[in-house]
Parts: C-alpha cells; structure tokens; sequence
C-alpha cells in the first residue's frame, strides 16, 4: 500500500533530473581554458583568497601535532570506512537484484515480503536497525547454544559484523526500490522480442532485462552511493573504529574539541569528491556504451 | 523464553510512556527542523537563481557541504562551535552561562542539514517553472518577492511536493542521529528502557513500529496533497 503511493514520488524525481542532467552536459562541454578562466572571475580570485586564508589561520594556530601520533590508526579507520562502503553497496545491491524484481514481476507471495521489507527498511532510521541488530539480536544470541558453538560466534562478537549487515540491509531496502522501477521501467517490446527470439527467461533476465535496468537504475545508483558513504559513520556506534570512531577516540584522549572534527569533515569531504568523480566517470562510460 | 508484553505499558512499571513521550520530541524536532529547512532553502535557491555572483557561490559552497559531509559529523560540527559562540555571545553581553536548549539545538542543526537539500529541491521547482512566466512578471514591472508570491510559488509547488514529501521522511528519521549527541528523543528513549531492562529487542522492535507508523500516516497525507496539487500541474 505505502509503496504505491511512493512510487510516483521516485518516478517524478526521476523525470525532474533529467534536464538538469543535460543542463550539466552543457555546462561541461566548454573546454578546459574556459572552465579555468571561470575560476579566475574577481569575485572568486577574493573569495579563494579568504578561504585560503582561513585555511591557513587554522593550520598555523591551531593544534595538528597529535595527526602524526594518530596517523596509523587514522589510515586504518579510514581504510575501514571505504572496506564497509564498497562491501555493503556490493552486497547490498546484490540483495536488491531479487528485491526489485520480486516486486516488479514476481507473484504475490514473493512480491508482498518484497515490498514489506522495502516498506520496513525504508520507513524506520537506520540507527534504529543497527542498534536493533547489535543489542537487541546481539543479547539474544548468547543464550541460544547452537549459535555460540558455530562457526559464525566469533564473528557475532563483533561490531563490525552487524555494522556491515545493517548497512548491507539498508542499500538493499532502497536499492531495492530503485531497480523495483528500473525492471518495470524496461520497456515490454525488448522482453517480448527476447522471447520472441526463443531465449529462456533466465537468459533474456540475464542478456536483456537486468543489463537495461541497470542502465535505467545508474544515475540513482550514484546517489545512492553517497548516501551510503555518509551512513558509514553510523556504526561508530556499535564499537567499530571506523574513520568516526578514530576521531572520537582522538578527541577524547586529546581534549581537542574542534581540530579533529575539522580534519573529520575534510576527510569526507574528500571521500564524497572522490565518490562523486568516479561516479561521473563510470556513468559517461556507461551511458556510451549501455543505453 | 517469554516475550514481557507488560514492559511495554503506559504507566510507570511499564516504559511505553517514555517511548510516546519520545515519538512527541521525535515529531517536535521533525516539524521546526523541517519548516526551518525549508525557509532556508527558499532563501538558498533565490540566492542561487537570482542573487549576485558572490552569493551565488556562497550558497553553491554552503550545499556542496551540506551533501557530502555526513549528518551525524555535521551535526557535532554545527553543536559544539554553536553552543560555544551562544556562550560566547552570552559572556559578552553580561550572562553568566547560556545553556542551550537540546531541543532548539537540535532543531537548528537539522534545520541546517535539511536547508541544503531544500536548496535544491526549491532551486529545480523554480527552474521547471516556464522561464517566460517569470519573465512576464518582471516586465510587468513586479518586484521579486511580489513575483514570487503570485506567480513562481503557485507554479513551482507541484513541481517541488515530490521532494519536499522525499526531505520530510529523511528529516523524520534524521532525528534519530541526535541520540549520538544524548537528546532524549525516541531512539535514545528506546536504547534507554531496553538498557534498564535488557529487553531491547522487544523495544527497538516497538520503536520500529512508532517510527513506520509516522511514516506510514505521513505517506497517506502526502498522497493526498499530491493528488489535489496535480490538477494544477501545467507540464506532464
């Protein structure tokens, strides 16, 4: 039910991003000296100036000593922080797969948990689930015996584990409202042609209907992405030394209160940069040789 | 192993109280952050469409930021300086010791938060608005503001209830991040009862049902706010 009344919200938004997206092409199509000139207008050479300044304020009075101390475990959180990312959007969107397409062409009894676990996912915060996961299936673990014996134990001891799952669960969740979109939104000819060629269904999901969806999907799927990375730090919460963690723990073995913040929210302003050029990259790729 | 039902009730043995009594702060912070939100981000796109090359570049900064950083960062970024420069501002003027209200700083936080996304959701329901209508209004000779209230508002809103629908669920489960920062709305309540009475997986799991109920109600008056505001949608 809810899903219904969701779904012209995500195909509008969908529609509306289009111009912008050609806006962007030509707003891009200037070569290169003319983007540079466009750095160099008065106004901007001034405010350059005052961030540079400001920049350089903060470096020259402010407290960086501790960055060499805590530059292994700085890497480290950092290096967990990109590990949980691209492992929760891999697997995530591996989960989404059957999600979408459970709702989009499934029967009933395979759509409906589809949608419901969509509805759930995406209706309720994500610290909430994580903290369901962690303390909640977390406390009720240890009294079942059979799980304490398997081999899975010493990984249900960990944050970690169930930082990754909530994660993993959560891109599924809107992911998989995403591609429930993009397998409906494939066009029906294609999939009759492909039958009409005698492919089996599986072939034609496999050959037609999946790669057409994931075209459709990309442009979200970037975004979605994004969203990912700034969830990251979430799990912070449940013990696990991601980049949010390290500067927590910093901060308080320091007494620093701004230094490690700002060095925090350089550090992802980085990462989503990056993020966001590899996007870029990979759609223009893409959209040549996909749709 | 038995589920305790009982845990779960309104008056004092049970902790239902403090989950309603957290859904109602949950909802308060949801409402002001969403409506400062939005006057930012109306503010934030006319900076953006019509005002000067410096302001222009100010507000393109001010939502880079907002996006790319992650809420539960921005939110300590935006509270310690915060309530520091209050106090600040405070000790100057004469006061001993401001303290800040957790719910007014958690309003402004995510208000700040959700201005950023506002921005752009305003800015492309004024950019689908026909650039001649605008235009028009100019050559009538109508002052910005004015041309705003009669002719871009009437025409961009159909345009903008889709992702101001999308910024209204985000902001209602953004509120749970505040319990990072110890503000006793619902999904710190909840980790509270469940951390008194080790039964957490029987109040998150009813946290869970609070929080979709919100959202559930809100899909329904979304709906219908979309459905009456269709009739008026000029392009397909």
């Amino acid at each position: 039910m809810a899903m219904e009344i969701l779904t012209p919200t995500v195909e509008i938004q969908a529609a509306a991003e289009k111009p912008s997206q050609i806006a962007a092409a030509e707003r891009e199509a200037p070569d290169l000296q003319w983007r540079l000139r466009d750095w160099f207008q008065p106004h901007r050479i001034v405010l350059l100036l005052i961030a540079f300044a400001l920049v350089a304020a903060m470096v020259l009075t402010m407290r960086w000593d501790w960055l060499s101390k805590y530059s292994g475990a700085l890497t480290l959180g950092l290096w967990r922080t990109v590990w949980l990312l691209l492992a929760s959007v891999v697997l995530g969107f591996l989960l989404a797969v059957p999600l979408g397409l459970a709702q989009a062409a499934g029967p009933w009894l395979l759509a409906a948990p589809a949608r419901g676990f969509c509805t759930v996912i995406r209706g309720t915060p994500l610290l909430l689930q994580l903290w369901l996961l962690y303390y909640g299936l977390g406390s009720l673990f240890p009294m079942i015996p059979e799980i304490r014996e398997s081999f899975l134990w010493p990984y249900l001891r960990e944050g970690w584990t169930y930082g990754l799952f909530a994660l993993t669960l959560s891109f599924a969740g809107y992911e998989g409202e995403v591609m429930r979109g993009a397998f409906a939104g494939v066009p029906r000819g294609e999939l009759e042609a492909a039958r009409a060629y005698g492919m089996r269904p599986l072939t034609a999901l496999r050959r037609i209907w999946l790669p057409r969806a994931f075209f459709r999907a990309l442009p979200t799927l970037g975004g979605e992405v994004l969203l990912q990375l700034k969830s990251t730090p979430l799990v912070a919460t449940v013990t696990v030394l991601d980049l949010y963690g390290v500067i927590g723990r910093i901060r308080q073995d320091t007494y620093l209160t701004y230094e490690p913040l700002l060095f925090l929210t350089f550090l992802y302003l980085c990462l989503s940069g990056i993020l966001v050029v590899a996007v870029r990259m990979i759609e223009r790729r893409f959209s040549s040789a996909g749709a | 192993m038995s589920i305790h039902w009982e845990l779960l009730a309104l008056t004092p043995p049970g902790w239902g109280w403090l989950l309603l009594k957290g859904v109602a702060a949950t909802l308060q912070i949801a409402v002001g952050a969403y409506l400062l939100g939005l006057l930012i981000g109306i503010g934030g796109a006319l900076g953006k469409l019509y005002g000067g090359p410096v302001t222009r570049d100010l507000v393109a900064c001010y939502t880079t930021f907002v996006r790319a950083v992650p809420e539960l960062v921005l939110i300590l970024v935006i509270y310690f300086p915060g309530s520091n420069l209050l106090n600040y501002i405070g000790a100057a003027m004469g006061f001993s010791s401001v303290n800040v209200d957790p719910l007014a700083a958690g309003i402004v936080v995510l208000g700040i938060v959700q201005g950023g996304f506002a921005t752009e959701v305003m800015r492309g329901a004024i950019n689908a608005v026909p650039s001649g209508e605008i235009e028009a209004a100019r050559a009538f000779g109508m002052p910005l503001l004015l041309a705003l209230r009669r002719i871009i508002w009437p025409s961009m809103l159909p345009h903008a209830i889709p992702g101001l629908a999308n910024l209204w669920m985000i902001v209602t489960k953004d509120t749970a991040l505040l319990a990072v920062v110890g503000f006793p709305e619902l999904t710190m309540a909840t980790r509270q009862a469940g951390g008194a009475t080790k039964a957490y997986f029987l109040f998150f799991c009813a946290a869970g049902v609070l929080y979709l109920t919100v959202s559930l109600v809100s899909n329904r008056i979304i709906a219908v706010i979309e459905r009456r505001n269709r009739p008026g949608m000029s392009v397909a």
